[in-house]
């Protein structure tokens, strides 16, 4: 295989991951670093530093078009950023002094816990809780547009909710996700969010905690830029053509198809990891 | 504000895809070798990993160089962003987020420019 064979399909993979990603919901960047270990056989490394890119360009494109849509509360996502980052510092310095073996495993377990997340209910709790002292002291509530019109919403579990996101920006710097899952979880149901906000805010905050730990991924020689090039490209375009295609529709078939064979890839990834082949 | 603040993430993340792509364009056509074994971790060159570096191999148009530039400005496009949220708190004179955005700088700054040590 010659670098530009190579260039191809790796694009091609990231653009499959990039489409089937943004469709779902759950994001290219889980599938990526599966996809480059198991099947072309790169470092784990190199390909968190790959990831990590990828989530950076799709986060930021898809915030773009949300922050315009007023559903992200930027004062919550801005004060559960000091968490995230501060996780992803500990993450990415945590992975520098972990052994390959251990990252693929918890890897492993993320994914699936990702993917059972996926295919999981969320009924919008329209409950309007009563104001929490925290929440009000950094007036973190708000509004969102509903089809109901404009609809008002209290904050609640501050201390949790940034707890959570602490663990959220370890996982994030560690393996090189995006994290939706748990951020979704903390503001949710921690913080009693409505779960569209807590998705968009969630969007809105994985390129800043992505951004913390990739600089110090750059920083250790993590970030090639052969891989990193095609799968950047691949994984934005995709989920440009994603979002186009089905805006916001829901797709549950494709979602469980997905949910699988994230599934298998997770448990390959901790077979791996046990046998020691990564 | 939003507005300008989707301008600024929408911008950031095209000019760094171009980047890459002109990038990856020059690496290929320079690069007409056996791929590079990727099982075995090296890790980059010093000229790929700090910004100055970076800087001077793009300046170069080696192809690696440019694609780095590209990621880099990716990376900073979330840092520019928090920094302008910085300055959208202080035009509202909502002083405890501006402590809350700039902690959040200050630590995006520390992983940019002197994390790799830890």
């Amino acid at each position: 295989m010659n670098t530009l064979e190579f260039t191809l399909l790796v694009g091609m993979g990231s653009l499959l991951a990039g489409f089937l990603g943004s469709l779902t919901g759950l994001g290219g960047g889980v599938v990526i670093v599966p996809m480059l270990t198991l099947l072309f056989h790169v470092d784990i490394r190199y390909a968190i530093g790959a990831a990590l890119v990828s989530v950076i360009a799709t986060s930021s494109g898809a915030a773009a078009a949300y922050v315009k849509e007023g559903y992200s509360n930027v004062r919550v996502g801005m004060f559960l950023e000091i968490a995230t980052t501060v996780g992803a510092l500990v993450g990415a310095a945590v992975a520098l002094h972990l052994h390959v073996s251990v990252i693929a495993v918890i890897f492993g377990l993320a994914l699936i816990y990702s993917a059972f997340s996926s295919l999981r209910e969320k009924p919008e709790h329209t409950t309007n809780v009563a104001p929490d002292r925290i929440a009000t002291w950094l007036r973190m509530d708000s509004s969102y547009p509903t089809a109901h019109g404009v609809t008002q919403y209290h904050v609640r579990g501050v201390p949790l909710g940034f707890a959570l996101m602490f663990g959220a920006g370890v996982l994030s710097g560690l393996l090189g996700i995006g994290s939706g899952a748990v951020k979704v979880l903390a503001m949710d149901q921690a913080m009693k969010l409505p779960f569209k906000v807590s998705t968009t805010t969630s969007n809105f905050m994985i390129g800043v905690t992505a951004a913390a730990s990739a600089g110090i991924y750059l920083s250790r020689g993590y970030i090639d830029p052969g891989i990193a090039m095609p799968v950047m490209l691949g994984v934005l375009g995709g989920s440009l053509v994603g979002a186009r295609i089905l805006a916001g529709a829901t797709v549950r078939s494709l979602r469980l198809v997905f949910a699988v064979v994230i599934g298998f890839l997770a448990v390959e990834m901790i077979y791996n990891g046990f046998a020691g082949k990564m | 504000m939003d507005q300008i603040m989707a301008v600024l993430l929408r911008s950031g993340v095209l000019l760094s895809a171009s980047l890459v792509f002109i990038g990856g364009v020059i690496y290929l056509w320079r690069h007409d070798l056996p791929v590079t074994n990727y099982r075995v971790f090296q890790g980059e060159p010093q000229e790929l990993r700090t910004v100055g570096g970076i800087l001077r191999e793009a300046g170069k148009f080696h192809g690696r160089g440019l694609i780095q530039l590209g990621l880099l400005l990716l990376i900073a496009t979330p840092v520019a962003r928090v920094l302008f949220s910085v300055l959208a708190f202080l035009y509202e004179k909502d002083w405890t987020y501006v402590a809350i955005t700039m902690i959040v700088l200050a630590l995006l700054c520390y992983s940019l420019f002197g994390g790799g040590g830890l």
